[in-house]
């Protein structure tokens, strides 16, 4: 049967979304006087040093030293300006997670962390790099709100709404570059809402992150079979949408998730506790099955690991098939 | 031991006015530290940090549990800073331009609280609330405490958002200070020393971390745990001016601050030596009374010494 929608999976225009987040920062700077962007000595891998060229004197470095960064930005949030801090998710949520939890969560503080280079797609650095826990942990904090966008465009959207939501968030990008799948005229960012990318009703996937345009790409082959997929594109994980999820979980009676991130505490985590309490049906995880990460580059790690449109394809099949 | 107790400086300053308050403001600078319209003399900050001091023994003793050792070795400077030192407004605990402190030895919170409520910023009889369910004297520091600027309590946090604050100051050309009030055993954090880099490298002259040297910390002397000595090199050696001074006496505090507000181009550090459990007998550099409550009988002896405390101040008050 036809998808009543279809977003282009074939897009040209590839941006990592952590060129979205510098670039972000910058265009947001003139109307949002009070942000200071700290990071930890990585501003040209986290790209924040596109702010820092345009303004430097908003731009901390704070030296290798996550956990400090992260009480200093909780200091500046409470004299009034609204910190973006950044650093590798491994540091940012892993290294500084009680710092994270203690002097920005518990007391509430708007303070913004942008988080690079998080899941497999790292690469080449290996398993000490990769991290695959951030979004278990950052969504155990109450009150942090918890993004992981998909593509430039909603990485962007993302930013400008951290900014203007009151209070700790959490923002993941990625290290690679990855197609463009947002760019629709009618397309609206908000916190807490999810989107149907693509309407189906065999199945749904819902996915987060780079992982939504595999999910578009399996959807694609699952049409040649005659198998109607439902791609959910879950950015904010906490709060989660669970309207959207309820309700294509109603029409399509199976859940696959799809995350660049471990199976334990992660997307497919969230889905479950929301289904479990308002429409049991079965669902399989797609990520990382509780294994490190290992060197490679992105796509090889993508595939290896079954997050590229094939893999999730075939873990679809498997599943309906069962 | 005793080291600077009130006995011997009961007294001693008696009137004296704090001239050098005016003189920095005529300048048209920041004051040289805080400003009081009513300047205490030592005999009052005595009496009052002898209060506080009771505020923490009843505290402690109705929550069953707490912090009265490091307590009450900074009592005497959580008093300064809060009747003496810091731009603060108990009506107005969120004025803009306040000066800040931030209790990184959080475990402390009686003492912040009794002075927090012995200056106005919420009743004095909501003390015997502490670590109750309900209550908003939580048992660490908590934002949404009048008066608290920082929930702390995770040792080695404090400082680096006190660092913060001060950075934001300088970035906005605000003259208010910021103060962080560390324990001896807390340094051993390595978050304290990345806080410390920073701080020294980016000159921030408006704040002022002090380190409450009581010399003991839960599993023993700090010198016998992970020693963190010497603390003043450790400090200059990251670019901080650094004061030793005695945490009991007034006049050595007064001194203290005094240098630090006028000290420009790099962050203070007051390494204050103090005496554990200071004003009760028997809590008196005992590393027992670190996190434990007094039983009844206790809190009636530790009363009782605090009580006699007052009577002497009374007494040399009226000589």
């Amino acid at each position: 049967m036809m998808a009543e929608k279809i977003v282009k999976t074939t897009a040209v225009k590839k941006v990592a979304t952590r060129e979205s987040y510098g670039n972000a920062l910058k265009e947001l700077a003139e109307e949002f006087p009070q942000l200071v962007v700290l990071d930890a000595d990585l501003a040209a891998a986290t790209k924040t040093g596109i702010f820092r060229k345009a303004y430097p004197e908003r731009h901390i470095d704070c030296g290798i030293a996550e956990c400090n960064m992260m009480g200093v930005a909780a200091g500046l949030s409470l004299v009034g300006k609204i910190p973006f801090v950044s650093s590798f998710a491994m540091f940012a949520a892993g290294r500084a997670f009680e710092q994270v939890r203690n002097s920005i969560g518990y007391p509430h503080l708007n303070v913004k962390i942008g988080a690079t280079h998080a899941g497999i797609t790292v690469g080449e650095d290996g398993a000490t790099h990769q991290c695959n826990e951030d979004i278990a942990l950052m969504r155990t904090i109450p009150g942090m709100v918890v993004m992981c966008p998909a593509d430039d465009v909603e990485a962007r959207a993302a930013v400008r709404a951290a900014l203007e939501h009151e209070g700790p968030v959490y923002i993941r990008f990625g290290r690679a570059a990855v197609p463009v799948i947002n760019d629709g005229p009618d397309y609206k960012f908000e916190i807490g809402k999810g989107s149907v990318v693509r309407a189906g009703s065999d199945v749904t996937i819902a996915a987060t992150g780079i992982c939504v345009d595999s999910a578009l790409g399996a959807a694609q082959r699952l049409e040649q079979e005659g198998i109607s997929a439902e791609v959910v594109n879950i950015c904010t994980i906490k709060p989660l949408d669970e309207d959207i999820i309820v309700k294509s979980a109603q029409k399509t009676g199976r859940v696959v998730t799809v995350e660049e991130h471990s199976v334990i505490g992660g997307l497919g985590s969230a889905v479950c506790d929301c289904l479990c309490a308002k429409y049991p049906v079965p669902v399989k995880k797609l990520g990382m099955q509780d294994v490190f990460g290992e060197s490679g580059s992105a796509a090889a790690l993508v595939e290896k690991y079954g997050l590229d449109a094939r893999g999730v394809y075939q873990s679809v099949k498997e599943f309906l098939g069962s | 031991m005793d080291r600077g107790g009130n006995e011997d400086s009961a007294g001693r300053g008696k009137g004296f006015m704090l001239v050098y308050f005016r003189k920095t403001e005529s300048e048209g600078r920041r004051l040289a530290y805080g400003r009081m319209e009513e300047v205490m003399n030592n005999l009052e900050l005595q009496k009052q940090a002898n209060e506080v001091r009771k505020g923490i023994i009843t505290a402690v003793h109705s929550a069953k549990a707490g912090h009265p050792g490091g307590s009450l070795s900074a009592a005497d400077v959580f008093t300064f800073l809060y009747f003496e030192v810091m731009n603060i407004d108990p009506k107005n605990p969120a004025m803009e331009d306040r000066d800040r402190f931030v209790l990184s030895k959080g475990h402390t919170a009686p003492g912040l609280y009794s002075a927090l409520a012995h200056r106005g910023f919420f009743p004095v009889e909501d003390l015997i609330s502490l670590r109750k369910l309900g209550s908003y004297l939580q048992g660490h520091p908590c934002v949404h405490i009048p008066g608290v600027d920082m929930s702390s309590g995770s040792l080695g946090q404090g400082v680096s958002a006190a660092v913060g604050m001060a950075l934001g100051a300088k970035m906005d050309g605000k003259a208010f200070r910021v103060y962080t009030l560390l324990g001896d055993g807390e340094i051993e954090e390595g978050q304290v020393w990345e806080a410390a880099m920073f701080a020294g490298f980016r000159k921030l002259d408006n704040l002022c971390v002090i380190v409450d040297n009581n010399n003991l910390q839960i599993d023993g002397p700090i010198d016998q745990v992970c020693s963190p000595y010497p603390i003043d090199k450790k400090f200059e050696a990251f670019n901080f001016h650094v004061i030793n001074a005695d945490a009991h006496d007034f006049d050595a505090l007064r001194s203290a601050f005094k240098e630090a507000g006028e000290t420009k181009g790099m962050p203070t550090c007051i390494v204050v030596r103090s005496l554990k459990g200071k004003g009760v007998s028997f809590m008196e550099n005992i590393v027992d009374w670190h996190g434990k409550a007094p039983n009844d009988e206790e809190y009636a002896a530790a009363m009782a010494d605090l009580e006699k405390i007052s009577a002497e101040l009374e007494k040399a008050g009226e000589a």
